[in-house]
């Protein structure tokens, strides 16, 4: 099932660019024209494998996220699955292509190649950053909280839900919000998996790999769950999210 | 946010000798966290005092607390004859189980260096890792590698598999034992490679955590064992 966002005909821009041997190659970019605007990287799924910085600086999130956690997180540990993914792809038939393509490929219906794990952490990890913002948090409004109260019966048995699956998770993974068959709901996934493999649009994410918590909460994952969904969340991303989801479902109805 | 290293060892129960203990009138058998046979600081700095603390009076811990709410809820589920509730606890039961019974052995596969913790190992198991591994260096080259590649959280072990009487080095995912690769293979040394081993310590180097953790490896247990299961 091939699953995106993008409705209109996506703007197609031809790069070359030339590596660090002089070669020089074409890449094919897919981005939506919104993707410049700082919401739009939520919505769009990017084939171009770069690391994109947080829509903030690494410390305005703090208290809530230290600037140390983004520095390692973001810094380390989301710029190696760029990079190794561009490595890993060199001269395979998945150069080029773009990242929700890898990912589908290499999921594999399960059977996992060996790509899918950088693909999709790189592709989680963007996902994750945009779920964020400064002062963010608490409960969202508008057709946004309709909708929760109505696959949900409240907004606060969403928060347990979600908060449960992040908590229960067992290893590392994610959990999710997301959207199919005109339903919200609440997914959890192990390591590097993501709801786009799993035939539904993600739409707010939180990592629960350890490395996401442990220089702020040490074993506390509870807490840094609680802290997220308190401080944290951009429901602007995830309304954003939702209103591409629709129409990209109903367009491919 | 720095946590203050405790020098001395902390018994949380007061069993020494055994893991275990027997409550209420069925005689269910629950467990207790073991005590480390070191100090929290002792392996440094190998592996940081506070990392020791936090993972064994924090996540071993739990795993122990959890495994005996399960069995608790699994005796209850039995005698009341309530087959969907005994399955639905078994990945509760797997995880804090095994998670247990893996740090268990984990907290002897570590030792001080002034109590032997990264002396090669001599006898029967050196002549063996040499003869399967070519040598010590070899082992510990093979099994950083595969430690250093496990996606996600997990387990890389020296093991035993006792049928072909030979020795293998393999990865297990999450809290996964080492018999769910091979019923006759026996754990000698397993190293966690989930993050909350090395995190606070290494942060996103596995592989510097994986290379300085032999320098605290206890080969006279993994000795013993072998050893044991050979004869």
């Amino acid at each position: 099932m091939h699953l995106n966002y993008q409705k209109a005909e996506p703007s197609i821009k031809l790069k070359t660019h030339t590596d660090s041997t002089g070669v020089c190659s074409p890449h094919l970019s897919l981005k939506l024209e919104l993707q410049s605007q700082s919401m739009a990287a939520s919505i769009a799924v990017t084939a171009n494998y770069v690391l994109q910085p947080p829509p903030y600086a690494l410390d305005a999130l703090e208290p809530h996220m230290s600037k140390q956690t983004l520095e390692f997180h973001w810094g380390k540990h989301h710029r190696a699955y760029v990079d190794n993914l561009k490595k890993q792809v060199l001269g395979t038939d998945l150069e080029g292509k773009p990242l929700d393509h890898i990912i589908n490929k290499t999921y594999n219906n399960g059977d996992l190649l060996p790509a899918f794990n950088n693909a999709a952490q790189a592709w989680n990890h963007e996902f994750f950053w945009e779920s964020m913002k400064p002062n963010g948090g608490g409960k969202p409004s508008g057709e946004l909280l309709a909708l929760l109260e109505r696959d949900f019966t409240s907004y606060e048995k969403f928060y347990e839900e979600f908060n449960a699956a992040a908590a229960t998770q067992f290893g590392a993974g994610w959990a999710w919000l997301a959207y199919a068959n005109d339903k919200l709901k609440v997914v959890k996934t192990p390591n590097a998996v993501n709801p786009l493999v799993l035939g539904s649009f993600p739409l707010l994410t939180i990592d629960v790999w350890e490395h996401a918590y442990y220089l702020d909460f040490q074993n506390r994952r509870p807490d840094y769950i609680k802290t997220f969904m308190n401080n944290l969340v951009s429901w602007e991303a995830v309304s954003a999210r939702l209103e591409a989801a629709k129409v990209a479902s109903s367009s491919s109805a | 946010m720095a946590i203050r290293c405790v020098a001395s060892r902390r018994t949380l129960a007061g069993l020494k000798e055994t893991s275990s203990r027997l409550i209420g009138f069925r005689g269910i058998q629950t467990f207790t966290l073991p005590d480390l046979p070191y100090d929290y600081g002792a392996l440094e700095p190998a592996i940081s005092g506070e990392i020791m603390q936090i993972h064994h009076q924090k996540h071993h811990q739990t795993y122990v607390t959890n495994y005996n709410n399960a069995l608790e809820q699994l005796d209850q589920a039995v005698s009341k004859g309530d087959a969907s509730a005994v399955v639905k606890l078994q990945s509760a039961i797997k995880f804090n189980g095994a998670g247990h019974v893996n740090h268990s052995i984990f907290w002897k596969n570590l030792a001080p260096v002034k109590e032997g913790g990264g002396e090669p190992p001599k006898g029967s198991l050196g002549s063996a890792i040499d003869t399967h591994f070519g040598s010590l260096e070899g082992l510990v080259k093979k099994m950083s590698a595969e430690g250093a590649a496990v996606q996600g959280s997990g387990w890389v072990w020296l093991g035993l598999d006792k049928e072909l009487k030979k020795l293998v080095v393999d990865t297990t995912a999450n809290q996964d034992p080492l018999v769910t690769k091979g019923g006759s293979l026996v754990p000698l040394v397993g190293i966690d490679v989930w993050e909350h081993a090395y995190y606070l310590q290494y942060k996103n180097v596995r592989p510097e955590y994986l290379k300085n953790v032999w320098k605290v490896i206890n080969w006279k247990y993994a000795s013993e064992i072998y050893e044991k299961e050979c004869n």
